[in-house]
């Protein structure tokens, strides 16, 4: 408990601190780009939404730098973070609120997958190392050194244009309207299966990678040789001594790359076109969409946490050490 | 683990010891020895040398167009042309500069802050480490590359200087917190308390005990953190975030991906520039294996060692650590 405690106060400091970057960022950065697009829309924006976008970016010279601190987080507690420029004049939330479902659905489910995957390929290889499983690390080797766009190019041309088996774009059939209906469900998976594959690809190496080493480490240690001399049956010793001492880095690992991974897979989503937050960054990127880039940004970093707060709690089941109390 | 002599020791003082210095002198031999080291620095060596005479070399002006739009490769263009009929064999070559340059550049100074954050936080302990660990594990934590591009887009066209700036400013915390592991388990040691009785200063003991003592776990984290600039640095071109003028392997693809190549089939545009990143990631990465595998000997099995092992039918399982007779003297 005690451990768990702890993590979420590290985890608490760390989305203040996010949030206070994205406060940050834009104040030291020159403001002009935002102050002209926002003159733009002068007459279109009511006095209100331009006064939460001085407030998002700190334009309003007369207040000091402590009050705007305050106006900024009162609008996040109350859910405003402004309009976007580029669908004017959604509200960014509404977009996020759009968008989020479809990331969550594919980099979520593609990540677990890959994590899982890659672990068990990891504790394979490694328990057989000398053998020809050693071959397979040269292949993790090149592919994790591969940007995961690259990948998802390579993909599309292949399995969607030279052989068209799958759609190049998109999330689901443009002929349909999102609903549960089971057709709709249907096209959704079709559609989600290229970038999903894409994604297990190209971050699953890291993952075989790891365990792999971890593996080799704890395979020589006492205890493993201890069970061999008991006898236990070699799968016994393999899954319940050594793979399970050795995956406790890996999962300390998968929580603190998260961040990393899924700033790759968002990538993914724009060489696919699909309708997530890592698509909409990119039209935001491209238009100059200053109040969805920081809206997105936010939003990414808070769901990374709360994947790191869950990779957390899996490690405190795993390692009945984090457990104990005092 | 790093025992101080199997790190690479570039120790010239007299507190080390000579045995230490001589074990140092082969530990370092051995690296180079090892073929996925070699294999990784003659790679990484080709694209330097690409990178400082690229533009040079290259046969056409990378922006120039013709009038032999989106041609397969011939004799005349090696790797084809774009639609506008651009070379893209010399489009590669002048781009290698940019990638490397600012792959480097970052690393260099992300493995400057990790040292000194995290050096300093394993060093100092008490109340200053934990700021220290924390602000590092902050720094893990939060999304990098949704970071770089927001103030990559803030800024308007940014060029490689800038990129490499963001990109070290974010990508700095996981060397530290390898670093600072490493710091503490070395701050007790033998050698460091005896240069401690003798008066030494602590700035002394950091620079000259610890700090040599580091090498391995240094060099392997900026090599980490330049893999991570270049993927980074290529990414945010190939979004059109950065300066789309200046040419890089991202760039290429950028221009590949918004004139729908792949529905063009124009497979020639897009495979050679992702070849070359490929290339340059498994040569950085192999050399990161020839550190690890220097750094930690139980890791070595393939390879030489493995044929060794095999030849006398001795299976490389569980139980014992099998490491070739060579590098086995090392372990103290």
């Amino acid at each position: 408990m005690r451990y768990l405690l702890r993590r979420a106060a590290f985890y608490l400091l760390t989305a203040w601190a996010a949030i206070t970057l994205n406060f940050l960022i834009p104040r030291m950065l020159p403001g002009d780009p935002v102050r002209s697009l926002i003159a733009r829309f002068q007459g279109r924006i009511s006095v209100e939404a331009t006064e939460s976008l001085y407030i998002l970016f700190g334009l309003d010279e007369q207040k000091s730098l402590w009050q705007q601190y305050l106006d900024y987080w009162g609008n996040l507690l109350s859910g405003n973070l402004g309009l976007s420029f580029a669908y004017f004049p959604t509200p960014v939330v509404d977009i996020i609120e759009q968008s989020l479902p479809w990331t969550l659905a594919l980099v979520g489910l593609s990540t677990i997958l890959s994590f899982v995957l890659g672990t068990m390929l990891g504790v394979w290889v490694g328990w057989r190392r000398g053998t020809w499983a050693d071959g397979l690390l040269p292949v993790t080797n090149f592919l994790s050194a591969i940007p995961y766009f690259w990948i998802g190019l390579i993909a599309i041309a292949v399995f969607a244009v030279a052989w068209p088996i799958f759609p190049a774009s998109g999330g689901f059939d443009p002929g349909l309207i999102p609903s549960a209906t089971p057709e709709f469900i249907g096209s959704a998976i079709y559609h989600g299966l290229l970038p999903a594959f894409t994604i297990v690809i190209s971050s699953v190496a890291g993952w075989i990678l790891g365990m792999r080493n971890m593996m080799v480490t704890v395979s020589s240690e006492d205890y493993v040789t201890v069970a061999h001399a008991k006898g236990l049956p070699e799968r016994r010793v393999m899954i319940g001594y050594a793979a399970r001492n050795a995956v406790l880095p890996n999962v300390s690992g998968f929580a603190l790359s998260l961040g990393f991974i899924v700033g790759g897979t968002l990538v993914t989503e724009m060489v696919f076109t699909y309708p997530g937050i890592g698509y909409m960054l990119f039209q935001a990127v491209g238009a100059k969409d200053y109040p969805l880039m920081q809206g997105f940004f936010l939003i990414i970093t808070l769901s990374v946490l709360v994947a790191n707060m869950l990779a957390d709690i899996a490690y405190a089941v795993l390692d009945p050490r984090t457990r104990q109390e005092g | 683990m790093v025992t101080p002599a199997q790190a690479p020791a570039v120790v010239t003082e007299p507190t080390a010891g000579s045995t230490r210095r001589r074990r140092g002198l082969t530990g370092n031999l051995l690296f180079f020895r090892n073929r996925k080291t070699v294999i990784g620095l003659v790679i990484l060596g080709f694209f330097t040398v690409l990178a400082l005479i690229g533009d040079l070399i290259a046969p056409y002006d990378p922006s120039l167009p013709s009038e032999v739009g989106l041609q397969p490769p011939s004799a005349d263009h090696w790797l084809g042309t774009t639609l506008l009929g651009q070379d893209i064999l010399s489009q590669i070559l002048v781009g290698t500069r940019g990638v490397l340059f600012v792959g480097l550049l970052a690393g260099l100074l992300a493995a400057v802050l990790s040292v000194l954050v995290g050096v300093t936080a394993g060093f100092l302990g008490g109340i200053g480490d934990e700021g220290l660990s924390l602000l590092s594990n902050i720094f893990l934590v939060i999304p990098a590359l949704p970071l770089i591009i927001i103030v990559a887009g803030l800024l308007p066209d940014a060029g490689g200087l800038t990129v490499a700036l963001i990109i070290a400013l974010t990508g700095w915390a996981w060397g530290a917190r390898v670093l600072r592991a490493q710091t503490l388990s070395l701050r007790r040691r033998d050698f460091i308390e005896a240069a401690r009785a003798n008066g030494e200063s602590t700035w002394r003991i950091i620079v000259f005990e610890i700090l040599p003592n580091l090498t391995a776990v240094i060099a392997s984290g900026f090599i980490g953190t330049v893999i991570f600039a270049i993927l980074s640095e290529i990414t945010l071109a190939f979004m059109g975030v950065t300066n789309i003028s200046e040419w890089n392997w991202g760039t290429i693809l950028f221009w590949a991906q918004s004139n729908q190549a792949l529905a063009l089939g124009a497979w020639w545009w897009f495979v050679p520039a992702g070849l070359c990143i490929a290339a340059v990631g498994t040569a950085l990465t192999l050399i990161n294996f020839g550190i690890d595998e220097f750094v930690n000997p139980r890791l070595r099995t393939t390879g030489k060692n493995a044929k060794i092992l095999r030849a006398r039918r001795i299976r490389a399982r569980v139980g014992f650590t099998p490491v070739y007779r060579g590098t086995g003297k090392e372990q103290s």
